[in-house]
């Protein structure tokens, strides 16, 4: 049952991943893994959803959600920009923290729903003239406006990286940082604004989840989507652009499964569950093979910067 | 100075440990009147859903045994190793009754109630059983059923879609029922299965409904352990039976009725029978006669007459005398599996790995 509506839920499905992996792009082109993006989504999610539910502003609800997914950037960025901890550990800590954070908020909000007012918002828009070509229209251009929110900020992003002045100074600070604090880049005020967009960027993935997709409040919603992203991260080499094709891939991938039970194709869920991560592994492999500059993380990815130590 | 203060320190420390350990004793002194209660979930109590439906048996017994009892609480708690940390320290606490509600623990409380004999255990949806252990559930399929003639008698398109988690036989009993129930008033329909391979998992549960709405279902019911398949039904202006809890919130259009469990009913009995030293190491399996299984209100999206229709079936069933797997049964290829005159015993419904006529799906 491969149809039109499979791959309109495939962009359903990929839409949180792909905040969530620009989100971790921008903060790893900046030389810092953040393994707290599940940490991030559900902190962004609980706030995006407690604004929601009580000021029935959607507007109001993404920006408190990018706002949370910040403020938990924040505490990652303040360990390990400034006080130089070690990276894995205080991204896994964000995560349980996150979690931890949102079941506590979330408490007296579970199971409750938005009103149909807020729900309207988030209505399927076809866009004119595009939403009419036969096929790709219905697929790509007839969503909710958070999902075209996604497409937009991927290519902002791809633009900003690989156009301006800026982006070129952060793959700078993230490739090598001594050589980027020799030419006067601030570094730790560019470390600090890339970790708090990317933390911005995945609130607004898991914010996605509870305002636009689901959208009722329900513990723990990502359901380890945040993972998904990290390995996305490494699936699209970096790159926004890739981003776009590989969290629709993926978000495929993870509902693939129910359109092929009943058919004559009976493979099981769990192989399409490992499919991302397999993915993941195979590009790996390629990527360290052929020695590609231009798929390869950032040089000085999770190594703490010492200005002293130059 | 600095010496008068590190020896006012000392002393404060001495004084602090001294009080410390002479109030210990009195509030034991005041607990042992009260029997602790220890409860491992395997989610939040607020899930709107499992756990939810446990915690509400726990407030429960709380309310009906008043200061007889003291409950604590130890929520999503995987089945792993750490489960058994959470039920040793549950004892140390001085727990004398642990109830720990998922099948996954099973292993593990075996192990722990091995290890403290003067603990009693009463394990969920298991089949372990020990001097000091044992297991309790209920036959949900009667409130499945109920809920299958409401679906039923609502279908437009006689096609209905079912999002369950797991195929195990619990899973298995309850589609089976509530197609027997849909089946006994709408003979045309068919329920459609979708397994999701998880219990919790908002967004892939509603996919896995947004899958079947798409394959024309109008009915979506679910054995999941949240709200996303109501939603996905909400959205698509369809009809839903809820599990667990009342689901009316989340889809308040679309939600019909919910299979409940009443814990509570268990719980106080339970607790009851151990404090007068009657209890027994006999499995509990609980029916809507006892008072385990209930079903949720109808509300106004259910069908005209599907009130009296439930009404009737459901009274035979609080009087003990309708059984929801009497023959003849028929399993998906049409064949005879359950002759006339014959049902399916306790012990083949705890191993059910066969779908009745009316079901598409499969298991793997």
């Amino acid at each position: 049952m491969i149809t039109i509506a499979f791959f309109k839920a495939a962009i359903i499905a990929g839409t949180p991943l792909l905040f969530a992996t620009l989100g971790e792009i921008i903060t790893e082109k900046s030389g810092h893994l953040n393994l707290g993006v599940e940490g991030m989504m559900l902190m962004g999610a609980i706030i995006g959803f407690q604004v929601g539910y009580s000021t029935n502003s959607p507007l109001l609800a993404l920006l408190f959600a990018a706002i949370a997914g910040a403020f938990g950037a924040l505490i990652y960025a303040f360990l390990t920009v400034s006080l130089r901890a070690n990276q894995v550990v205080s991204g896994l800590a964000l995560t349980i923290f996150g979690t931890g954070f949102a079941g506590f908020v979330g408490k007296s909000l579970v199971g409750m729903k938005m009103t149909d007012e807020f729900n309207y918002f988030f209505r399927d828009l076809k866009i004119p003239g595009l939403g009419d070509i036969p096929y790709l229209g219905e697929i790509l251009f007839n969503h909710d406006i958070f999902v075209y929110l996604g497409y937009v900020t991927a290519i902002i992003l791809g633009l900003y990286l690989y156009n301006t002045g800026k982006g070129l100074n952060l793959r700078a600070i993230g490739e090598n940082p001594a050589a980027a604090d020799a030419a006067s880049i601030p570094i730790t005020k560019y470390k600090y604004l890339h970790i708090l967009l990317g933390g911005a960027l995945c609130g607004l993935g898991g914010a996605y989840l509870s305002l636009a997709y689901v959208p009722v409040w329900q513990e723990n919603i990502t359901a380890g989507r945040g993972w998904i992203a990290v390995a996305l991260v490494i699936f699209a080499g970096w790159n926004p652009y890739k981003a776009i094709i590989g969290a629709f891939l993926f978000g495929g991938l993870d509902i693939i499964g129910f359109r092929l039970q009943g058919t004559a194709i009976a493979i099981s869920q769990y192989v399409f569950d490992m499919a991302p991560y397999v993915a993941t592994i195979v590009i790996l492999v390629i990527v360290s093979f052929r020695k590609s500059k231009k798929n390869a993380p950032p040089k000085a990815l999770s190594e703490p910067y010492f200005r002293e130590e130059r | 100075m600095k010496r008068v203060l590190t020896i006012l320190l000392s002393i404060t420390l001495v004084l602090a440990l001294a009080v410390g350990c002479s109030q210990a004793p009195d509030q034991g002194q005041d607990q042992q009147e009260k029997m602790k209660i220890g409860f491992v979930y395997i989610g939040s109590a607020t899930d709107a859903g499992y756990t939810y439906a446990h915690d509400q048996g726990r407030l429960m017994l709380e309310q009906e045994l008043g200061d007889r009892v003291e409950t604590v609480i130890k929520e999503n708690v995987p089945e792993t190793q750490e489960c058994e940390k959470v039920m040793t320290d549950m004892i140390d606490q001085g727990c004398k009754v642990i109830f720990a509600n998922s099948f996954g623990f099973q292993e593990y409380v075996k192990r722990v109630a091995e290890a403290n004999p003067e603990i009693i255990f009463l394990h969920c949806s298991g089949s372990i059983q020990g001097p000091n252990y044992s297991n309790y559930f209920g036959s949900i399929e009667e409130a499945r059923y109920l809920s299958g003639i409401v679906a039923g008698m609502k279908t437009q398109t006689n096609k209905i879609g079912y999002v369950a988690a797991y195929n195990i036989p619990e899973v298995i009993r309850g589609i089976n029922a509530f197609t027997l129930g849909v089946r006994s008033v709408n003979p045309e329909a068919v329920v459609k299965v979708m397994w999701t391979n998880t219990w919790f998992d908002p967004a892939k549960e509603k996919d896995a409904a947004v899958a079947l709405l798409d394959q024309g279902v109008d009915i979506i019911a679910q054995h999941q352990d949240t709200t996303g398949p109501q939603v996905a039904a909400e959205e698509r202006g369809c009809w839903s039976i809820g599990y667990n809890a009342d689901m009316s919130n989340a889809a308040p259009k679309a939600y019909m009725t919910a299979p409940l469990w009443n814990w509570g009913a268990y719980y106080v009995e339970a607790v009851k029978s151990i404090m007068d030293g009657t209890w027994t190491n006999e499995p509990y399996w609980g029916t809507m006669k006892d008072g385990l299984i209930d079903l949720a209100p109808l509300t106004e999206v259910a069908p005209e007459g599907a009130q009296e229709a439930v009404t009737k079936i459901q009274d035979q069933m609080k009087a003990g005398s309708f059984d929801v797997f009497a023959g003849p049964l028929k399993d998906q290829s049409g064949q005879v599996v359950v002759p006339e005159g014959s049902t399916v015993s306790l012990e083949d419904q705890l191993a059910m790995k066969w779908f009745v006529e009316g079901v598409e799906g499969k298991i793997d």
